[in-house]
């Protein structure tokens, strides 16, 4: 007997997300999905980002990571609340360990929450985590091919940034041929080229993300 | 690389419906899979022997449906496979599309006994 079925396979992880989106909701939280291939920079930026919110936006971090705190002890000593999650070989974060995580987290206290996923353009892509934002660094050194490798990160994000550009004229990346390919299948994404390392483009994404933010708020 | 959860979170689909339809053994799982998931079958299959083990779903076969990543052009409509060096539409040159195939990740059916 065949039983027809047509159910989505990540439906139960979606019923999570959700659950977390309403308590974030409910705390006015704007939070934000950072995905990247290790080494593109999600941590700087958060760090870069945090430091030019500073009187402005109070910021929390939640820090996915396979192994290791080395992160979340760099961001904790900017006095930002932050709690650490370590997949334990698991390449993606999802919502249940961001449920887990909300939870040790002084929720009154943040505004905007960065979630830091684990460093990989595939399975990120796939697994909703309640956010509000879901945003992709990529770098200049990984070279400009990366959006034809991986096509579902590119269309499912709503900003993509483009870091290291400081480093443009010493590695093979087309910002406007690369631009026009992502643009093609994300037609609604923004776009930020920026480098954390000579502070560059900082300022356009701080204030997009700030105007972004304050919409949850109205 | 992501298998292993996708595998565990298609297994529960599986044996809800089966135990609703009060079956005895799954036989056969039918999925649904666009390409643009990098959703690997044989890692599906091999994770399933693992993980459906003394269960109703043990030595289920797994039959995948692959969809292609699959765009549409904005501009003339004509609706193509995405290549892997270059986006643009092979009718009119434009370069602005939809997605209509390629994130599909579902069970679609099952065969039960």
């Amino acid at each position: 007997m065949e039983i027809k079925v047509l159910k989505d396979i990540l439906s139960a992880n979606d019923r999570i997300a959700q659950r977390n989106r309403q308590l974030l909701d409910s705390h006015k939280i704007f939070a934000v999905n950072i995905m990247a291939s290790p080494g593109a920079g999600k941590t700087s930026l958060i760090m870069e980002t945090t430091k030019r919110l500073e009187g402005r936006v109070k910021p929390g971090v939640i820090e996915g990571d396979i192994a290791s705190s080395i992160d979340a002890e760099a961001v904790g000593k900017m006095g930002v609340p932050v709690v650490q999650i370590n997949t334990g070989g698991e390449c993606h974060l999802d919502a249940n360990m961001i449920s887990n995580a909300l939870g040790s987290l002084p929720l009154p206290e943040i505004q905007v929450l960065f979630i830091e996923n684990v460093g990989n353009l595939v399975c990120p892509a796939e697994f909703a985590l309640g956010e509000h934002l879901k945003v992709l660094i990529v770098h200049t050194p990984e070279g400009d091919d990366k959006p034809f490798k991986y096509p579902l990160m590119f269309h499912a994000v709503d900003a993509v940034i483009i870091n290291k550009i400081d480093l443009l004229p010493y590695v093979k990346f087309n910002l406007e041929a690369y631009t026009k390919t992502v643009k093609s299948i994300n037609s609604q994404v923004a776009i930020f080229p920026l480098s954390c390392t000579t502070g560059q483009g900082l300022d356009a994404w701080v204030a997009w993300l700030v105007e972004m933010a304050s919409s949850l708020t109205r | 690389m992501h298998e292993l959860s996708v595998t565990q979170s298609m297994l529960d689909i599986v044996l809800e419906q089966a135990k609703r339809a009060e079956a005895r053994r799954v036989a056969r799982i039918n999925l649904i899979i666009g390409e643009m998931t990098g959703v690997v079958g044989d890692s599906v299959s091999f994770y399933l022997d693992i993980l459906s083990k003394g269960t109703i779903a043990e030595g289920a076969a797994v039959n995948i449906k692959s969809i292609p990543a699959t765009a549409k052009c904005r501009k003339c409509g004509s609706i193509f496979e995405l290549g892997e060096h270059d986006w643009t539409c092979p009718a009119c040159q434009g370069d602005s599309f939809e997605i209509v195939g390629g994130p599909e990740l579902f069970v679609d059916s099952i065969e039960v006994e």
